[in-house]
């Protein structure tokens, strides 16, 4: 998936055309049952990737209601950021993990 | 009123159960053995559940126990095999699934609501009772580094359990 984002940078740069800047993709991790970092700042448009490294499923819960994915053992889930604002998040299986997104404009 | 008193029960023997172990001073084959034993009891009162259960809610809680526990257990199996340790049964073991088996006979009387309310109310005392016991008891006496690991991480996954138990508990009043 990574290599193929830096064939299509690679790809862009040769031809001369211009990306958006600002398209980030931020790594939140969730391993031992702990959200690492458990507070991110970032901004419309950018992705979170939610990278679960526990051997049980998690989820990523915004408590306003704005999203809820779901994190099988093992793996990652991507979410673009749609809405500014701050979101407190936590995990439904666990609702111990708990984390903040602040989302700006 | 019963349900409460019950499982207000079921922790005090539970505690007194492990006291009763902290004198004698565990090993960790026993410690190691009763986690494990917590984690069967678990899967084997969520399994009662998924029949029993009639709340929507409640049986999405007691699948996760059964699939968060068999991780767990899955996790303990890996480690003492690597380990080489012989899980050792013990009376903390004993008394434990003998309450347990007593809980699931108790619950196996119950219906539809009744049976949500009481099972979901044993969960939340179950996993306080066994989190003191992990933090008390079980996690200082273990002796291997990675047998203390593997507890803590089970500690942070029961006190998630017992909020998200507290939780489901909350929506059933």
């Amino acid at each position: 998936m990574r290599s193929r984002w830096i064939i299509a940078i690679a790809a862009a740069v040769m031809l001369g055309t211009s990306f958006p800047a600002h398209a980030a993709t931020i790594q939140i991790i969730m391993e031992n049952l702990e959200i690492s970092p458990a507070e991110v700042s970032s901004k419309v448009g950018n992705t979170i990737e939610w990278v679960n490294k526990d051997v049980f499923a998690h989820t990523a819960t915004a408590r306003n209601g704005d999203w809820d994915v779901t994190l099988p053992p093992k793996k990652s889930v991507t979410l673009v950021l749609k809405r500014a604002g701050t979101v407190e998040y936590y995990c439904r299986f666990h609702p111990n993990m708990k984390a903040t997104l602040a989302v700006a404009p | 009123m019963f349900v409460r008193l019950s499982a207000a029960i079921a922790v005090v023997s539970l505690l007194s159960s492990l006291a009763l172990a902290e004198d004698a001073k565990l090993t960790d084959p026993q410690i190691a053995h009763i986690a494990y034993t917590a984690g069967v009891i678990d899967i084997a009162a969520a399994k009662q559940a998924l029949t029993q259960a009639s709340n929507k809610e409640v049986k999405a809680f007691a699948e996760d126990m059964v699939r968060d526990h068999e991780a767990v257990n899955k996790l303990a199996l890996d480690l003492v095999k690597k380990l080489k340790v012989t899980p050792e049964d013990n009376d903390t073991s004993k008394t434990l699934s003998k309450n347990a088996a007593d809980k699931l006979a108790e619950l196996g009387k119950l219906k539809g609501a009744e049976f949500d309310k009481a099972y979901v109310a044993n969960e939340v005392a179950y996993h306080k009772a066994v989190d003191g016991a992990l933090e008390i008891t079980l996690i200082p006496n273990a002796n291997n580094a990675a047998l203390k690991t593997l507890l803590q991480t089970g500690l942070k996954i029961f006190q998630g359990h017992e909020q998200h138990a507290e939780h489901v508990a909350a929506t059933l009043k």
